[in-house]
């Protein structure tokens, strides 16, 4: 079903600016040209009868409700699939198209069920809109013949009927429902690109069936709910829906999982979230959703969530629920007590991706203006802070160039380590259109991922290279354009810095580089990189896209600043359909690294030296702000272990889990002496806290995120706090007990200080986003509505700056006791810690990490698939199961992290890339072996984790008055 | 904090800017870079640390580090 709040034009918008007039129904009108007669229609106001057709699709012609007249032509054409021309006649009803139309809705209704009170489409059915459109009053044909809809027929059961089916959590498909519009199957092919659905049969026989007529659950179907949405009946329906019936209003907020940013529809019954539509209208999404964005949103009401102040003296103490007032008080009192005790900078924040960039802005404004110091720190750091340094020196600005849709003029897109279909599902769709419509793809990746090859796409080529080497493919990449001719002499001439290029063109020509001699390195044939070089650098336009398979390595910002160098030599850079494009993982990480949460940096990427700048923040501040940079998370860690560092506020980052070492992480918590954590759940990081400040869902506040393309969208608040405060307050009320004060009424007016602050926020305000749908930064005097493309006609930083790029392997070497590689990522159906995912029905999918293992190391090990295998480092030992798979390179192994008692963490490095700290979570050597008992490690997580969830107070306890 | 951690950290910055064919320019460029990037606890740490032999320091590190000690009493 539809949102309930958007008009369906039936067919999609066309491009260009050309115009053409025409009349229908005696009416003259100019419309786009390109567009359907239906959708002209339907921009005049006229609703001609449809229902195979959506605005989601492209036209299929085969419900035949949609006749029209058409002055000259013959017959009665289908409008949606007819386009409009110039002076062309359209009459969209007669005697004869109503009569037409009437006698299609009645053998469409002959096999249909007639429950329309109880259904759960009942008011918002488009077959029940049409019925009543075209008049219908009776069904001639009766309901005893052959149909779909009964289970039995002449006391014999119908062979035709086919039960409900309730297989995924999220939707149900009853066919008995289901007109055959093949909606459903075009919008898992068009709009998902995943092919999962078909129909099968001929003629009356036609059915839609999921893969090879399987369940839902048990078919290639990644339940991304295109096809729901798309279901003009209740035959594809969202459970939610079918428990609580249709919503009767809705209001538009950003997802808060991955960095695409997807705009939603939250479409609720008073304060009760009904369902998520993704909106038509959102600009990074333009209606389409995954798994995680549309359904896993259970988590917000689970009952883990704690919803009252707590606190304790030490880890060891049972938690005592305090009122909002007390808990701030102790929390703040705290850190003046230990900054009195051991000095200004013994205390630091960190903030989260997952933060609201109003949320991230305060935090870092109360270290620095609160706590005095400069130690903040937030999650970028161990995934993307290596693009905000690379791209910072080279283009001169720490952000993607592009918009998402720039990949519509893309020719050759090179992907390197990014799993777009499994961490950025939505573009990856987008990708995958274009790639269907003919661009074609370069992979480079240790493991052969969905895009490799799936249905209509196949990679042009996959470079599957050893982990640790990707600074060394680029090179070689470089290397081949340099000696090959294949740079863009007048781009780099016109655009770029003459004396770095040709330092960096004569560092690249030198046979070191080149792909015959970096072979045995990557593992790739020289053959293969040549072509792949000569493919991206011969495109017309050729655009890159990464994810963290390129920054969390020991080399992360020497290979983002080779992506850089290799876009600017080659001249795909500055327009519409090229760019160096960083897939974001999380919601919010770009807005948390413009926010100004790196410790050495204010809002805008300006560095905490700079006077100016800074003078800029102490007079809108009031405070003298100290101008050396603070400590990094890694680095607070270690200042924690030698006793310099001890108390930390913590706002939705869960370190405990996601940082690398979890047993040098969890050494460091427990060496302060205030933990503050501001979250949602009792989280990893939270048993090891002593005051628990209650946080808030994004459905629960204001403000803003910035996705992967600079698109600052507005998170609005559906449903109050569930522990009354959303985390913007909650930072405001524990500065003000600090003795800095904050008096901000609302989120907006946060972002107003950040526009005036920022000169790349300027023009950002919620009123402009609620008028113009999002905003991309830089949105200034120059670019008062945004800029979807950076760097047209010049580079931010004026000109562009080649850097050089050599090739130092990672000092985690393979040997004898470690002779494997381990690299981590994430699937499809969790997210990254899995504190949200993990407490939804995406278990369905993914209820454990699975180590993903090649046949060849698996059978030398005797290990056999789902086996219990130790997973073992020089940092420590883990045990899960086995998945023998070949998406794997031999030597090769491979683990999600998103559940705490796999303890992936626990075996990787503290290895970290040399100029941001970004820790190498992409590579660890490692051995694997067969076990039969949960390693040491997990023995003692499970009892502690066992002695902190009985420190919890009971259910239902609460602070009383006070 | 643990001194062969900043040593290693430094090392590694080093192992980026060795590729820089002007040597006083790499100096520079390491130097700079833990000026721009490292607390001023890590900064008087490394630079204690290679007055007391600077053990396990890269020569380039040793370079950079002598850099930085002399840019910041300049400063100071």
């Amino acid at each position: 079903m539809m949102s309930i709040a958007e008009k369906d034009l039936g067919t999609p918008a066309a491009e260009g600016g050309k115009r053409v007039t025409l009349t229908i129904d005696g009416f003259e009108l100019s419309v786009p040209e390109g567009v359907s007669v239906m959708r002209a229609a339907a921009l005049a106001g006229t609703r001609i009868p449809k229902l195979c057709a959506t605005e989601m699709l492209e036209p299929f012609g085969s419900c035949r409700l949609c006749l029209v007249e058409i002055e000259g032509r013959k017959g009665y054409p289908a409008s949606c699939t007819t386009a409009v021309a110039e002076g062309m006649v359209v009459r969209t009803q007669s005697d004869r198209l109503a009569g037409l139309r009437r006698g299609v809705m009645e053998l469409y209704i002959s096999d249909h069920p007639l429950d329309c009170l109880t259904c759960t489409a009942n008011g918002h059915c488009e077959l029940q809109d049409m019925a009543g459109a075209v008049g219908l009053r009776e069904v001639r044909y009766g309901y005893d013949g052959v149909n779909h809809v009964y289970p039995r027929r002449d006391g014999e059961a119908n062979p035709r009927f086919v039960a409900k089916d309730e297989s995924n959590p999220y939707f149900t498909f009853e066919p008995s429902k289901c007109i055959v519009c093949s909606r459903c199957v075009r919008a898992c092919e068009d709009v998902q690109g995943t092919f999962a659905l078909t129909i099968q049969g001929r003629g009356f026989d036609s059915k839609v069936a999921a893969s090879q007529d399987d369940s839902f659950i048990a078919s290639e179907c990644v339940s991304c709910g295109a096809c729901v949405q798309a279901c003009p009946t209740a035959t594809l329906s969202e459970n939610s829906l079918i428990e609580y019936g249709q919503a009767d209003h809705s209001l538009i907020t950003t997802c808060a999982y991955c960095g695409v940013g997807c705009s939603f529809r939250a479409e609720l019954q008073g304060d009760k979230l009904v369902r998520m539509v993704p909106n038509k209208n959102g600009h990074a999404n333009h209606g389409h959703s995954c798994v995680k964005g549309r359904f896993a949103i259970g988590y917000a009401t689970h009952p883990d969530r704690i919803t009252t102040p707590m606190i304790r003296n030490s880890i060891d103490e049972p938690w005592k629920i305090v009122s909002w007032d007390q808990a701030i008080a102790y929390a703040a009192s705290e850190f003046k007590r230990l900054q009195a005790k051991y000095g200004k900078f013994s205390v630091g924040g960190i903030t989260s991706s997952r933060c609201t960039n109003e949320e991230t802005y305060l935090v870092q404004k109360l270290v620095r203006a609160a706590f005095g110091n400069n130690n903040v720190d937030t999650c970028a750091r161990v995934c993307h802070s290596p693009t905000g340094y690379g791209l910072k020196t080279t283009l001169g600005e720490s952000a993607g160039t592009q918009d998402f849709d720039s990949i519509e003029r893309t020719d050759v897109v090179l992907l390197i380590g990014a799993n777009p279909t499994d961490a950025h599902p939505v573009f990856a769709s987008q990708m995958k259109r274009r790639l269907r419509a003919g661009a074609e793809l370069i992979v480079i990746d240790p493991r052969r991922i969905e895009l490799v090859r799936t249905p209509h796409v196949e990679a042009s080529h996959h470079l599957q290279i050893r982990p640790g080497t990707n600074v060394a493919v680029l090179d070689a990449l470089a290397h081949v354009v340099v000696t090959e001719g294949l740079i863009d002499e007048a781009f780099v001439a016109a655009r770029c810095e003459k004396p770095a290029f040709e330092k960096w063109r004569a560092f690249i020509a030198d046979p070191q580089h080149s792909p015959e001699a970096l072979e045995g390195e990557l593992g790739v044939p020289a053959r293969t990189v040549r072509e792949a070089a000569r493919l991206y650098a011969k495109a017309a336009n050729g655009a890159i896209y990464y994810g963290l398979g390129v920054t969390e390595h020991s080399q992360g910002s020497t290979a983002v600043m080779a992506l850089a160098n290799l876009a600017m030599a080659t001249g795909n850079i500055g327009r519409e359909g090229v760019g160096v494009n960083p897939l974001r993982g999380q919601n919010n990480v770009q807005g948390s690294c413009d926010m100004g949460s790196f410790p050495h940096e204010f809002p805008g990427y300006r560095h905490v030296s700079d006077g100016a700048v800074r003078a800029s923040f102490e007079k809108e501040w009031g405070v003298t702000l100290w101008d050396e940079p603070g400590l990094r998370i890694p680095n607070m860690f270690e200042a924690a272990l030698d006793g310099s560092f001890k108390g930390l506020y913590l706002e939705g980052e869960d370190i405990a889990q996601s940082d690398p070492n979890t047993q040098h992480v969890t050494a460091a918590l427990r060496a302060m002496e205030c933990v503050v954590v501001q979250d949602l759940f009792l989280n990893e990081t939270a048993k090891f806290a002593h005051v628990f400040l209650p946080g808030s869902s994004f459905l629960e506040k204001d403000g803003t995120f910035t996705n992967a393309e600079r698109r600052v969208s507005r998170v609005r608040q559906v449903m109050k706090p569930k522990a009354g405060y959303a985390d913007w307050e909650i930072t405001q009320l524990l500065s003000n007990a600090l003795g800095y004060p904050m008096h901000y009424r609302h989120a907006g007016e946060i972002l107003d200080e950040i526009a005036r602050l920022t000169p790349t926020f300027k023009g950002v305000s919620f009123d402009k986003i609620d008028r113009l749908g999002s905003i991309q930064w830089p949105c200034n005097d120059q670019h008062p509505e945004g800029t979807p493309v950076m760097h047209v006609g010049e580079f931010v930083r004026g000109k562009g700056h080649f850097m050089l790029t050599p090739y130092v392997p990672t000092r985690e070497k393979v040997n004898a006791r470690f002779p494997l590689l381990l690299t981590t990522g994430r699937i499809l159906s969790q997210y990254n810690v899995g504190a949200q995912t993990r407490r939804t029905a995406n278990v369905a999918w993914h209820n454990e990490d699975m180590l993903e293992v090649h046949p060849h190391d698996a059978e030398e090990r005797g290990i056999k698939d789902g086996d219990w295998v130790g997973l073992s480092s020089r940092a420590g030992e883990t045990v899960l199961r086995a998945r023998v798979s070949s998406r794997m390179q031999p030597g090769v192994v491979y683990t999600t992290f998103h559940f705490p008692d796999t303890g992936a963490n626990v075996v990787t490095t503290e290895n970290s890339d040399w100029a941001t700290n970004c820790p190498e979570y992409k590579v660890t050597a490692v051995q694997v072996a067969r076990v039969d008992q949960p390693s040491a490690w997990q023995q003692r997580y499970r009892a502690f984790d066992r002695r902190q969830q009985q420190l919890l107070p009971e259910a239902g306890a609460d602070a009383g008055a006070g | 904090m643990n001194i062969e951690h900043l040593v290693g950290m430094a090392n590694d910055i080093c192992d980026y800017f060795a590729a820089e064919s002007d040597r006083d320019a790499a100096v520079a460029g390491v130097a700079g870079h833990l000026r721009k990037f490292w607390d001023p606890r890590m900064r008087t740490q490394i630079i204690a640390h290679l007055r007391s032999g600077g053990a396990g320091l890269s020569e380039l590190a040793r370079l950079a580090v002598q850099r930085l000690a002399d840019d910041e009493r300049k400063v100071a």
